[in-house]
C-alpha cells in the first residue's frame, strides 16, 4: 500500500502539468484556414526597440493590433545591448521578428546573416532617396525607414544674434565675444566621438570611407593621406586652444548650453527638445566649413528591419513594408519622437523651426555608411581623435597613419 | 517543509495505517512518507518544480532543443526520485545545489571551452545551412525594371501557388507549374478576386502558412532565365532572379553569370579560387589556433605581454598595499591607548559598504583631468591627467584599489590580531624585545597563519577585477597600434572583455580561450599559493 503514495505524488504533478500544458498549447496554435467574412488575423510578432524609441512605438504597434489583430509584444532592450543581442540570437531562433534601429546596423547583421531582405516596390520613391538607401546593401533593401536625424550648430540667441562666421575659426573667435566659459561645444568623452566631430572633417575633403558616384560606399577608407593629416593637425590645435576637450562628454555639453555657458554647441535633434523644454530660444543653423570645403555631418536613419530567421515573416513584412509605410504613421511618429519623417509627403507637411534647421544642415550630409567594415572603425577613430586632442599624440600625421593601418588590419582580421 | 520526524527507516512489513492515513506513532516512520503536514508541504513545493520542469520540457521540444529537453528530463525524474524515494533521499540536500551547479558552473564551462576552439564570432554566427540559405536570400536580387504585382494567394488541394494579372490577363502557377494564363477568372483593379479550380485564401490562412508563402517561387515561364515570382507581404510579388545557385552534392557556390565557383574552406566561408569570401560564413572548429594568436599575432604578442605583466603586477601591488595599509591601521587601532576606537573603526569600513563598481565610477568623475575634484578642489586646478596618462593610469588604478580595498584587509587583520594570544606577547617583551621585534618575529609570523589564504583568494580576486578597470579607465588609455583596442591600464579579464567587445569586431572564439587561458593561471596560482601555506602552518 505503501506504494500509493509515490504513485499518488506522481498523479497530483501530473494533474498540475495538464493545466499548465493546456493552457500552453492554446496560445501555440495559430488560427485554423476557415475563410471568415473579416479577415481578422492572429498571431503575435515579437519586437525589439531600445529605451529611446519605445515610447514612440507604442501607440503605433496598438493601432497596428487594432487594425490587423496582430499582437505585437514590444519588448525594452538597452540600447547598449540591442545589436549585440539581435547578432547572437537570431541564429539561435530566440531573436525577434523585428527589430527598430539605426541604418548603420545593416552591414554588420547582413555580414551575420541575421536580417531578411524587404521590397518596397513603388513605395521606395515615396521615400527621401537617401533615407532608402541608407538601408541598402549591396543592391539589397534589408530595411524599411521611418526618421533622419543628423547633427546641426545650435545656437543660444539669448548670447548671441547673429552668425556671421563663415569658418570655423571665425565662428570660435565670434563665440568668445560672448565671454562664456566655452566656445563651441562639442561633446568628446574619454573614447571620443568622431560622430561629433565628422563635418569639421569632411571639411577637409576626408571622407571616412569613399564613395562611388551613387553615394554608395565602398571599403576603401577615404581620410587617409594629406586631407586626414590636415585634420588631424587642425583637431591638435583646437585641443590646445581649449575648444575641444576631452573631459566634456556629451552630458557635460548638453549641461553647459543649458546654463548658458555657451552660445553654440553641435548636437543633434535628441537634445533641442530638452532645451526648447527649458524655455531657451534656440536657432539651428549648418556647420561652418574648417578645412574650406562644406562640412558634411553623418545623417542617420532610423528604421525596422525583420530577423532572417522570423517564424512569421508575412505579418512582420506586413508590419513593416506596409504599415510602417503609411503617411498617418511616420507623421505619428514624427510626433512623438521629434525627428523628420522618413517619407516625403510626411516630412513636407512638418512645420518646426528647429527641425527645418537641422533638415537644412543635413541636406549637404552623407548617410552613415553602413558597410561592415564601419564597424572597425568607431573605437580606432574616436581613441585617436581623443589621443590628439589631450595632446598624447605628437605627432597628428602620424598618429593618424597609424590608426587608418590600425582600421585596415582590423577590416582584414574579419575577411 | 518541518523537519520534526526522525529519519529512521521504516521495514517494508510496517503495521497498516490507520483508515485517515495518518500515523499515529513517533519514531518508527520518516517524515518523507507520512501523511504529516510536512509531506503535503513537499508534495506542493515538489509539483511546482515539476511543473516548471515539465514547462520547460514542452517549450525545448517546440524549439527543438533536444540537449536542453533530455537535461530537464533527468532532472524531472532525478527531483521526483529522490524526494519520494526512500533510498534516493539523502540525496535530498544535494540535488538542489547539483542541478544548480550542473546549469551555472560546468555547463558555462564546457560552453566556453567548446566555443575556443571555435571562430565564432562577427561573421561566422550560426550554422552551414543558415548561412547557405542567407547567402542564396541576399544574392536573390529583383529582375531590374521589372513590374510590381499585386498577386493574390490560391491553394488548390493543400498546394499553394500564386494568381496576378500578367499584360492584362489572368495568370496562376505554383512551385511545380510555371503562370500560364486561365479562363474564367475574375480580376477586380488589377488583382485576381477569384479563380476556376483555385480557392483564393484569405489573411487569416495565409498567416497560419507563413513559410510555405514565403519560400514559394513560381517560374515565370518555362525559361528559368525569366525569374521566378515570389513575395514577402503576399499581397505584392516582384520578378526575381538569383545570382548564385547552391550545389548540394558538390558543396558549392556557381554564380550564374559569370560562373565562378566558390568552395567552402577551412575557416567556414565559401570562397572563389582568387580569394573572394561570401557572407555571411559559419561556424568551424579551428582547433587550437585561437590559444596561439595571442602569442604569433605580432601585433598582439607584445601589448599581450605588457598586460599580462601589468595583470601581475596589479593584482600583486594590489594585495600588498591594501595589505599594507589594512594591517598598519588594525595594529594601530588595536593599541587599547587609542581613544574612540570603535567609531574609527566604523569609519574606516565604510569604503566597503559602499558597492565597489559606484566607488570606481566616481573616482572616474573625480579624477577627471579638467572637472574633476581632485585636479580643481584638492590640487587648486591643477591640470594633471589622472586617467589619460599612461603611468599615471596605472597609480590611479593602484590608488583607487587602496582605497576601496583596505577596509576588508583592516577588518580581516582587527580579526586575526585580536585573537593571538596576549600571553605570548607579553612574555617576548618581558625577555626584552622591541616593539618591532615582536611584530616581526611574533606578531605577523601568527598573523599570516590566518590570513595568507585570505591574501591568495584577494590576489585571485584581484586579478580578475574586472568591473574596477572596466568602470575607472575602460582599460584606457589605449595602446596605439594593436588590432583590438586595449590599453595600459587593462588586465587579461579586461582584454578579454575588449577582444570579444570592444573594437566593433566580435571574437568569441578568442575571447574565450584568452578566458581560459587566464583559468589555468589562476588556478595554478591558488594551487601554489595554497601549498606554501601549508608549509606556513607547519612552521
Amino acid at each position: 500500500m505503501r506504494r500509493s503514495i509515490p504513485l499518488a505524488a506522481i498523479a497530483g504533478v501530473t494533474l498540475a502539468l495538464a493545466a499548465c500544458s493546456g493552457s500552453g498549447s492554446g496560445s501555440g496554435s495559430t488560427a485554423s484556414a476557415t475563410a471568415s467574412a473579416k479577415p481578422t488575423l492572429s498571431g503575435t510578432l515579437t519586437m525589439w526597440v531600445d529605451e529611446t524609441r519605445i515610447d514612440s512605438m507604442k501607440p503605433i504597434v496598438d493601432e497596428f493590433q487594432q487594425q490587423t489583430g496582430v499582437k505585437v509584444d514590444l519588448v525594452q532592450k538597452v540600447s547598449g545591448d540591442i545589436r549585440t543581442d539581435f547578432v547572437s540570437q537570431v541564429p539561435t531562433g530566440q531573436g525577434p521578428d523585428v527589430i527598430i534601429g539605426a541604418h548603420d546596423w545593416t552591414g554588420e547583421f547582413v555580414n551575420n546573416g541575421v536580417v531578411a531582405t524587404v521590397q518596397l516596390g513603388d513605395k521606395a520613391k515615396d521615400f527621401s532617396k537617401s533615407a532608402v538607401s541608407a538601408f541598402a546593401y549591396n543592391g539589397q533593401q534589408y530595411g524599411v525607414p521611418y526618421a533622419i536625424e543628423n547633427i546641426a550648430l545650435v545656437r543660444n540667441n539669448k548670447l548671441l544674434q547673429d552668425t556671421t562666421a563663415k569658418t570655423f575659426d571665425d565662428l570660435v573667435t565670434q563665440a568668445k565675444t560672448a565671454n562664456t566659459p566655452f566656445s563651441v561645444l562639442i561633446q568628446q568623452g574619454d573614447k571620443g566621438d568622431a560622430y561629433h566631430l565628422y563635418p569639421l572633417q569632411t571639411s577637409f575633403g576626408a571622407p571616412v570611407f569613399k564613395q562611388k558616384d551613387d553615394g554608395s560606399y565602398t571599403n576603401e577608407i577615404g581620410m587617409s593621406g594629406d586631407a586626414g593629416a590636415k585634420f588631424a593637425a587642425y583637431l591638435q590645435k583646437l585641443g590646445k586652444e581649449k575648444v575641444l576637450d576631452a573631459s566634456i562628454d556629451g552630458d557635460k555639453a548638453k549641461q553647459a548650453f543649458l546654463d548658458g555657458k555657451a552660445p553654440y554647441i553641435i548636437t543633434g535633434p535628441w537634445n533641442t527638445t530638452a532645451f526648447t523644454k527649458a524655455g531657451m530660444d534656440i536657432s539651428v543653423l549648418p556647420i561652418p566649413s574648417a578645412g574650406g570645403q562644406e562640412a558634411k555631418p553623418f545623417v542617420g536613419v532610423q528604421g525596422a528591419f525583420i530577423s532572417a530567421k522570423s517564424k512569421n515573416p508575412l505579418l512582420a513584412q506586413e508590419f513593416v513594408v506596409n504599415f510602417l509605410t503609411t503617411e498617418k504613421v511616420q507623421t505619428e511618429l514624427y510626433k512623438s519622437g521629434g525627428r523628420l519623417p522618413a517619407l516625403t509627403a510626411a516630412a513636407s507637411k512638418v512645420d518646426d523651426k528647429v527641425l527645418a534647421g537641422f533638415n537644412a544642415a543635413g541636406s549637404t550630409g552623407a548617410p552613415m555608411p553602413s558597410i561592415p567594415e564601419m564597424g572597425s572603425v568607431w573605437s580606432f577613430w574616436g581613441t585617436t581623435e581623443v589621443q590628439l586632442i589631450n595632446g598624447q599624440a605628437a605627432d597628428p600625421a602620424g598618429a593618424w597613419t597609424t590608426m587608418i593601418t590600425n582600421i585596415q588590419n582590423a577590416i582584414a582580421t574579419k575577411k | 517543509m518541518s523537519h520534526q520526524g526522525t529519519q529512521v527507516e521504516i521495514p517494508d512489513e510496517a503495521p497498516p495505517r490507520t483508515p485517515s492515513g495518518r500515523r499515529t506513532g513517533v519514531g518508527d516512520t520518516s517524515h518523507a512518507r507520512s501523511w504529516s503536514r510536512g509531506f503535503f508541504v513537499k508534495l506542493a513545493v515538489v509539483a511546482i518544480a515539476d511543473a516548471v520542469s515539465v514547462y520547460g520540457i514542452l517549450t525545448a521540444v517546440a524549439v527543438q532543443s533536444w540537449g536542453v529537453a533530455a537535461f530537464l528530463l533527468a532532472a524531472l525524474v532525478a527531483i521526483t526520485w529522490v524526494y519520494f524515494s526512500r533510498r534516493g533521499l539523502p540525496a535530498k540536500y544535494l540535488l538542489p545545489g547539483l542541478l544548480f551547479l550542473l546549469v551555472y558552473q560546468l555547463f558555462v564551462m564546457g560552453y566556453t571551452a567548446y566555443v575556443a576552439f571555435t571562430n565564432y564570432g562577427d561573421g561566422h554566427n550560426s550554422t552551414k545551412s543558415d548561412a547557405v540559405a542567407q547567402i542564396l536570400v541576399q544574392n536573390e536580387k529583383r529582375v531590374e525594371g521589372s513590374a510590381t504585382y499585386p498577386l493574390t494567394v490560391v491553394d488548390k488541394a493543400g498546394t499553394v501557388g500564386f494568381a496576378v494579372v500578367v499584360d492584362g490577363k489572368a495568370e496562376v502557377g505554383s512551385a511545380s507549374q510555371p503562370l500560364t494564363a486561365v479562363d474564367g477568372a475574375t480580376v477586380d483593379g488589377g488583382k485576381v478576386t477569384a479563380v476556376p479550380g483555385w480557392q483564393v485564401l484569405d489573411f487569416a490562412s495565409i498567416a497560419g502558412r507563413q513559410d510555405e508563402i514565403v519560400n514559394l517561387r513560381v517560374p515565370f515561364s518555362s525559361n528559368p532565365d525569366d525569374g521566378s515570382l515570389r513575395t514577402q507581404d503576399a499581397q505584392n510579388g516582384y520578378l526575381y532572379r538569383s545570382a548564385l545557385t547552391y550545389d548540394a552534392a558538390a558543396d558549392s557556390m556557381t554564380d550564374t553569370s559569370t560562373g565562378t565557383v566558390y568552395r567552402p574552406d577551412s575557416r567556414g566561408s565559401f570562397v572563389s579560387p582568387d580569394g573572394t569570401a561570401l557572407t555571411p560564413g559559419w561556424r568551424v572548429a579551428v582547433g587550437f589556433s585561437n590559444f596561439t594568436q595571442m602569442f604569433t599575432d605580432s601585433r598582439l604578442s607584445g601589448p599581450f605581454t605588457q598586460i599580462l605583466v601589468w595583470t601581475f603586477v596589479f593584482a600583486g601591488l594590489s594585495v600588498l598595499t591594501t595589505f599594507a595599509l589594512g594591517l598598519f591601521l588594525a595594529i594601530t587601532f588595536n593599541d587599547p591607548r587609542v581613544r574612540g576606537r570603535r567609531v574609527y573603526r566604523s569609519l574606516l569600513i565604510l569604503p566597503y559598504a559602499f558597492p565597489a563598481f559606484l566607488s570606481a565610477l566616481v573616482w572616474r568623475g573625480m579624477l577627471n583631468q579638467r572637472f574633476g575634484y581632485v585636479n580643481e578642489v584638492l590640487l587648486g586646478g591643477a591640470n594633471v591627467p589622472w586617467l589619460t596618462d599612461g603611468t599615471l593610469a596605472k597609480v590611479s588604478v593602484l590608488m583607487v584599489n587602496l582605497w576601496l580595498g583596505f577596509p576588508y584587509m583592516f577588518l580581516v587583520c582587527t580579526g586575526a590580531l585580536q585573537s593571538i594570544p596576549t600571553d605570548i606577547i607579553e612574555s617576548a617583551r618581558m625577555d626584552g624585545a622591541s616593539p618591532f621585534r615582536i611584530f616581526r618575529s611574533m606578531t605577523l609570523p601568527l598573523l599570516m597563519i590566518s590570513v595568507a589564504p585570505l591574501l591568495i583568494s584577494s590576489f585571485a580576486f584581484n586579478f580578475n577585477n574586472f568591473s574596477l578597470i572596466y568602470m575607472l579607465t575602460g582599460g584606457g588609455p589605449s595602446f596605439t597600434g594593436t588590432p583590438v583596442l586595449i590599453g595600459h591600464t587593462d588586465i587579461l579579464i579586461s582584454m578579454v572583455y575588449a577582444v570579444a567587445f570592444g573594437s566593433g569586431l566580435k571574437q568569441y572564439g578568442l575571447a574565450s580561450a584568452v578566458s581560459i587561458l587566464i583559468f589555468i593561471v589562476v588556478g595554478l596560482i591558488s594551487w601554489w599559493g595554497f601549498r606554501r601555506t601549508r608549509t606556513l602552518e607547519e612552521l
